[in-house]
């Protein structure tokens, strides 16, 4: 017997981006139902390496990113919880003059952008922390970005927004989506939502939505290679990244240093893991990178899968095909930081038909030949 | 309604058996010790002491479990030449001269070359 | 979903020799079937020496008699262990070595000792991972002084001590008297033996246990030493809590009648039966299903032993709890059906009568859980102060808060939430109490609480480990 129900907006996708969007759709007092085809965050939301940065994104990107930055702060109120958020820093080190010269070039240009980047030379870095020795030639740092925990934070979204009158369905895949020429119905096993809207937040499964609806995008699957060590002493307050290199790391309050990094394995459409040869390589960059991890031990890894466009820019935009569609994917595991700012700006575009962020770059049509298009 | 508790002994473990191997001498938390050719780290430790770690969280003494190499929690600590490297009390196999730390103190002193905290 | 470069590309190597990952009685009576027809196995083992937990060897320089160790079992342990020791040149045998993950048709390899690192591809593949203990806490498990039964085992086998000057035994299962008896036979000092299995169920079990009668009567005989030995058996008890200051000092516990009793004791020796160690299946993509026998979710086989995966045969206890003598046939059987499967003529006869041979063990295996039955009410007894996953401090109480958030009781998740089986052992101490907890806070069968997922390192995994080599074949030989 299947269900019958009757919306404004269903939102494909219970990931931080969905479940954000919906959130803020419903301060807008907008009707919206959540279809999420495991659980809420449970995704690439959820195991991503929380990150929590607006440093090294793209001059295109920064507007979102400050826009979401505003609600990082204020994450209590808008969600109900920290989910372990600190403004920790962020450090980028350069391991040569070349990389220091980009780093130094990036601080310029983003100059008018508000991350307040200071630049430190190998001197200054090893009076504030001993960093990967000789190596290490000095680096970038963002004092007010952080990191938070992806596992608690990702689904107080989606709880946050069912608590605003969200309905919230997980284990609903969406079999497919059509439009009746008056409106669009969705179709999960259990359910025909009706609406007059569509959100195409599923993350590394947008695509075949994105295919259905006659919009195509060359998207990849991407799986990151996660680890976390054993509980260490703590030591470590920044959140560290390499310019132009792979390894990325952080220390959780309670010890475990949580890193990336390097290409993880697909199993299949749903599993990924991290790849031994990139566990091998990982483990050494750890070490060089931190020496106080020398005799610490690896616990756990773990991977997702990660929806990639091949300009690493997502896709934030109205549709071009279809009046009353949105897409908001292809984040490339860099999402976790925007999540805030896209629902924040997804419910704008829905609700007033533009958004006060320039979003322009991250149109879906951006990747059809214009000659096509009609 | 007072209970007697018994007085303990200063070991957890009771050697029962096999009394006759050589000695082998090794050094627990600075102090030279005395244990057995043959003995794990684990057996070594906890025949003259009953702490092999204090839980990082709880703050409380660990000695081991399940003897089996599956439980992880008879990690202990070396000091001297290896210090800070770590090893599975219950399935390695004591060596002479090996510097053991299982109190707070000398994992700490072990492990103090190693850490430093970032000042922001 | 658009390709993905990421697929894993791994596929089944034409040849090889097969791979076991185990050297207890299964793994041993694996290779030496395969090395009878003619092939050479590699033979993976974390001990340092062959023979598993249960027939562990001592070390070098030890004088205990076979007989002194394995009492009953000194026969099929010596057999065990003369005939690895006389095919060990014959096997590609790899000693202190972690199988840490599978990916694809390679395993992941660490040399503990040496910290070093290589990969060994197979075509076909025994895995025999055995068991450890399964764990159901009481307050104050993590003191000092408190051991697995198995645990309580290994000490007096493998280093001829006892877990403290005196012993109390708990839990329920075949074990506990067994171990209670070997320590008083050693001459430990063992205060009680504390089966939370009431007297009656002995008696319900019986007829079922004629299904292997010389093993039901050594678990008499060692009941009805203990009891002329004059070490005092209780059953039908409940254990309340281990108190103690920085190490174990008494254990409190209820009788059949209800009344509280007070053991002042300086160590504490629990377990309830076994539970198998499954990671290894789990990482190589074989389909589970959960076993009321043995309340847990086992790796799936065939009569044969086969698993869902082609090439992977499972054997012994860590395919579910089956005992020692049932491991040494289920590795014959693993091994006939590998050589079957490539094409190599095996005697059908032998394995007609291994397969009913083992159907005899699962009825007794069954007897076992009558007579011992896994405590049902334990998690509804459990207090909220008790602390559950031992490696990351995790209390009951927090547990079933973050388990009333999540209606569906996907453990994965909640441990995602709440810490459960975060810690260093991934969930192997805690991972039964968890379920139970689960289970009864949402009032719902064990089964669908689901299992903790599989995760490499299948153990941790040292930072500064070396690799020596990368996709090695697996020598031909």
């Amino acid at each position: 017997m299947v269900k019958q129900l009757a919306t404004e907006v269903v939102v494909i996708g219970g990931g931080i981006m969905g479940a954000s969007t919906a959130l803020f759709l419903r301060k807008r007092g907008i009707q919206v139902v959540v279809v999420e085809r495991d659980l809420c965050g449970s995704r690439s939301s959820g195991v991503n390496f929380g990150g929590v940065r607006r440093q090294g994104r793209s001059l295109a990107m920064l507007p979102l990113s400050q826009r979401s930055h505003q609600h990082w702060g204020r994450l209590t109120e808008l969600i109900g919880t920290e989910a372990e958020y600190e403004r920790s820093g962020h450090f980028k080190i350069a391991r040569s003059q070349a990389d220091m010269e980009s780093l130094v070039r990036y601080a310029e240009k983003t100059r008018d952008c508000g991350l307040d980047l200071q630049l430190l030379d190998g001197a200054e870095l090893h009076k504030r922390f001993p960093v990967g020795g000789a190596k290490v030639v000095g680096g970038s740092f963002c004092p007010d970005d952080g990191q938070a925990n992806p596992r608690l934070l990702s689904p107080a979204f989606a709880t946050a927004a069912a608590r605003a009158g969200a309905q919230v369905f997980e284990h609903s895949p969406v079999l497919d989506v059509a439009h009746n020429g008056q409106r669009f119905v969705v179709r999960t096993p259990e359910m025909e939502i009706r609406a007059n809207v569509v959100v195409n937040a599923a993350g590394a499964w947008a695509g075949q939505f994105a295919e259905q609806c006659g919009e195509p995008v060359p998207m990849r699957i991407r799986p990151p290679a996660m680890g976390v060590t054993e509980p260490l002493p703590f030591f470590l307050h920044w959140s560290l990244g390499v310019e132009g290199g792979s390894i990325y790391c952080r220390q959780v309050r309670r010890g475990n240093v949580v890193f990336g990094g390097g290409p993880g394995l697909v199993l299949d459409d749903t599993r990924a893991r991290n790849r031994h040869t990139t566990v091998w390589a990982q483990l050494p960059q750890l070490v060089e990178l931190l020496p106080q991890l020398k005799n610490a031990q690896l616990i756990r890894t773990w991977s997702g899968n990660e929806g990639a466009l091949p300009d690493h820019e997502p896709i934030i935009s109205a549709s071009s095909r279809q009046a009353g569609l949105y897409h908001a994917f292809g984040f490339a595991g860099g999402g976790f930081q925007l999540g805030p700012g896209v629902g924040d700006v997804m419910a704008e575009l829905i609700a007033q038909g533009r958004s006060s962020t320039p979003i322009d770059a991250f149109r879906i049509d951006r990747f059809t030949d214009p000659a096509c298009s009609t | 309604m007072a209970h007697a508790t018994p007085l303990l002994p200063a070991g957890q473990l009771v050697r029962l058996k096999e009394q006759g191997r050589a000695p082998l001498h090794f050094v627990l938390n600075g102090q030279p010790a005395q244990a057995l050719q043959g003995d794990t780290v684990l057996t070594a430790v906890l025949t003259q002491s009953a702490q092999l770690r204090s839980h990082e969280f709880a703050h409380t003494p660990r000695a081991g479990f399940c003897m089996m190499g599956a439980c992880q929690d008879c990690w202990v600590t070396l000091g001297g030449e290896q210090a800070g490297r770590k090893l599975r009390a219950c399935s390695t196999l004591l060596q002479a001269g090996m510097q053991i730390c299982t109190t707070t103190e000398a994992v700490a002193q072990a492990t103090a070359t190693n850490a430093s905290q970032v000042q922001p | 979903m658009i390709g993905s470069d990421f697929y894993l590309d791994d596929p089944r190597p034409a040849d090889g020799p097969p791979v076991i990952v185990g050297a207890g009685p299964a793994g041993i009576r694996a290779a030496q079937t395969l090395l009878a027809h003619g092939l050479r196995p590699v033979v993976i083992d974390e001990a340092p020496q062959a023979g598993g937990q249960i027939y562990r060897r001592q070390p070098d320089g030890f004088g205990r008699t076979p007989k002194d160790l394995y009492g009953f079992e000194a026969g099929r342990a010596s057999d065990l262990h003369q005939t690895f020791d006389r095919l060990r040149p014959q096997l590609d045998y790899r000693p202190d070595t972690l199988v840490w993950n599978a990916q694809g048709h390679s395993l992941d390899l660490l040399h503990t000792a040496q910290r070093t690192a290589n990969t060994l591809r197979w075509r076909d593949l025994i895995v025999a991972t055995g068991a450890t203990d399964r764990v159901l806490p009481l307050p104050g498990w993590t003191l000092p002084g408190v051991y697995t039964l198995g645990g309580a085992q290994v000490a007096l086998k493998y280093q001829g001590c006892a877990i403290g000057d005196a012993v109390v035994f708990a839990g329920t299962g075949p074990l506990l008297y067994l171990v209670a008896y070997q320590y008083a036979k050693a001459g430990g000092r063992v205060l009680a033996v504390l089966d939370t299995a009431p007297a009656v169920q002995r008696y319900k079990a019986a007829p079922a246990m004629l299904a292997q009668p010389a093993v039901a009567a050594k678990g008499v005989y060692f009941l009805s030493w203990l009891m002329f030995h004059d070490v005092p058996v209780h059953h039908g008890v409940q254990l309340l809590r281990a108190e103690g200051a920085d190490r174990v000092q008494a254990i409190v516990w209820k009788d059949a009648q209800g009344a509280e009793q007070h053991t002042a004791c300086s160590a504490i020796g629990l377990g309830y039966a076994l539970r198998p160690e499954t990671q290894l299946a789990d990482l190589l993509g074989c389909e589970f299903a959960f076993a009321p026998l043995h309340r847990c979710y086992v790796p799936q086989i065939d009569a044969d032993r086969r698993s869902s995966v082609p090439g992977v045969y499972l054997a012994g206890d860590g395919a579910g709890i089956m005992g020692a003598d049932a491991a040494e046939m289920s590795g014959e059987l693993a091994a006939l059906a590998l050589l079957e499967d490539r094409g190599i003529a095996t005697d059908a006869a032998r394995q007609a009568k291994l397969r009913q041979q083992l159907d005899k063990t699962q009825q007794f295996r069954q007897a076992l859980e009558v007579a011992f039955p896994f405590p049902d009410d334990w998690a509804a007894r459990a207090p909220d102060a008790l602390v559950v996953c031992r490696c990351e401090n995790i209390t009951a109480a927090e547990l079933r808060a973050t388990a009333a958030t999540q209606p569906q009781g996907d453990i994965n998740r909640i441990k995602a939430l709440c810490r459960v089986g975060m810690g260093r052992c991934q969930g192997r101490m805690c991972g039964v109490a968890a379920t139970e907890i689960l289970a009864d806070t949402l009032k719902v069968p064990v089964a669908q609480i689901g299992r903790i997922r599989g995760q490499a390192p299948i153990k941790p995994l040292p930072l500064d480990m070396t690799v020596v080599s990368t996709d090695q074949e697996a020598s031909h030989g």
